[in-house]
């Protein structure tokens, strides 16, 4: 099972007929993005919060909540990088607070999902990257919860 | 004389700065074209005229790995109304690295009129230049192109191992992690497309940003370039080189510098690169720095 707000955002990118609708709907997501706050994450950041081969340099910042779930928050340095700020809002907004067990099922192609199939290799490995990034914090949230008899 | 005039390139013509294009929007001889590797970027604004030439659906054949054949091309010039006399001006994102990649498949073309602008979306926004969403509506032309001349500036895998067993120089423009076949390993992180990591025999490694002025995406002058290229990697101007990364895009922007920034005559872009290389049966790959 996904985080459900996840599962409505796929539901929705799945009426996309359109490549310039899928487009448009993107480019909305990433006017949403925000930068991290100071309260989370201080630059210099940390090369351990940065998501590997994403050329947009973008970190990952998850941080535990009261109830054992995480909440992401994602930086983006590259002024250019859209699609980056694009993941790093669906990933926030969907992610944040879901049950760990469903974070870490967030299937790898993602990013074909929501972008469709016309990504490049290197922009695709990067938002792959943002979301294996969420994935393996929840999992290693998981592990220290549930330790291993 | 403008800036790019005065850094010593071999070939000066083919960088227009910012200010040029700037009072060039209305030109109709002039074609702007943006390409990028984010797809969001052109539809969130470009410059004003400009129309997006997308390295997927405009430049790669859809079916075969392969580029677009006479008949494509000749569709997209017809599509972007541009003539053979139409000055075609490249910029994009990356520090223009789609960009070149654009102009390099022109030139496969033969589309001589073509120039990129220095600095590309970078510089252009940073000088808070004019950025608008709408897509022009252009009249089609009446292109008529030729075939696709592979022979020049592009190199096929068995050129590549012949280059190699002749002590051949190569240019590896991928980062120093991926020359050395050292593995970015993370859970769940997808590999690199390849089922060998490392590169080419003989390859020296100069990863293609290097030769790019971070702040302003400009290109650098031709001594500091010189002093890369051949200073410190021993580089000889009039060698036959082949320049290669993962799958030709980056080192399309090596091949721009070499051949119209250094003015180097035999330089081939080996587009099928590491993903073919480093998947290949049998032939040679060297590890580490």
């Amino acid at each position: 099972m996904l985080p459900a707000k996840l599962q409505r955002t796929l539901d929705a990118f799945a009426f996309f007929t359109d490549r310039s609708e899928r487009i448009q709907a993107l480019i909305s997501i990433a006017e949403r993005f925000r930068p991290v706050a100071d309260a989370v994450a201080k630059r210099p950041y940390p090369e351990t919060a940065k998501v590997p081969a994403c050329e947009s340099e973008a970190y990952c910042f998850p941080v535990p909540r009261q109830d054992g779930t995480l909440d992401f928050h994602f930086a983006v340095d590259n002024p250019q990088g859209i699609s980056a700020r694009a993941m790093a809002v669906v990933l926030a907004e969907s992610l944040s607070g879901a049950p760990l067990v469903e974070v870490v099922a967030v299937p790898g192609d993602l990013p074909t999902q929501l972008f469709g199939p016309e990504l490049s290799m290197g922009k695709t490995m990067g938002l792959t990257g943002m979301v294996a990034m969420a994935k393996v914090a929840a999992q290693r949230a998981l592990t220290r919860d549930n330790p291993a008899p | 004389m403008s800036a790019i005039e005065t850094r010593g390139y071999a070939h000066p013509e083919v960088l227009v700065p910012t200010e040029w294009v700037a009072a060039h929007l209305d030109d109709p001889t002039i074609r702007l074209i943006e390409s990028n590797e984010d797809p969001l970027l052109y539809p969130s604004g470009h410059l004003p005229g400009a129309v997006e030439v997308d390295w997927v659906r405009d430049l790669n054949d859809p079916v075969r790995r392969d580029y677009l054949d006479r008949d494509g091309f000749q569709a997209l010039m017809r599509r972007i109304g541009a003539s053979p006399e139409t000055t075609v001006v490249f910029y994009g994102d990356k520090n223009n690295w789609w960009a070149t990649y654009a102009y390099w498949v022109f030139q496969l073309f033969g589309h001589t009129k073509a120039r990129v602008m220095d600095g590309g979306r970078l510089k252009w926004s940073k000088e808070g230049r004019p950025l608008v969403s709408e897509v022009p509506t252009l009249a089609p032309s009446r292109y008529e192109a030729p075939e696709r001349d592979d022979e020049r500036i592009r190199a096929y895998r068995d050129q590549v191992l012949t280059h190699v067993r002749t002590g051949g120089r190569l240019v590896d423009v991928r980062s120093p992690p991926e020359f050395s076949g050292e593995r970015l390993h993370m859970e769940d992180y997808p590999n690199e497309g390849a089922l060998r990591g490392g590169h080419i025999p003989g390859a020296v490694n100069v990863p293609w940003a290097r030769a790019i002025v971070p702040e302003d995406g400009t290109f650098k002058n031709a001594a500091e370039l010189k002093a890369i290229y051949e200073g410190e990697k021993g580089l000889k101007p009039d060698a036959d080189i082949v320049a290669y990364c993962r799958i030709g895009e980056r080192s399309s922007h090596t091949w721009f510098v070499l051949t119209y920034l250094l003015g180097y005559p035999r330089v081939r872009n080996y587009d099928g690169s590491w993903t073919e290389w480093g998947n290949l049966v049998g032939v040679p790959i060297e590890k580490g720095a």
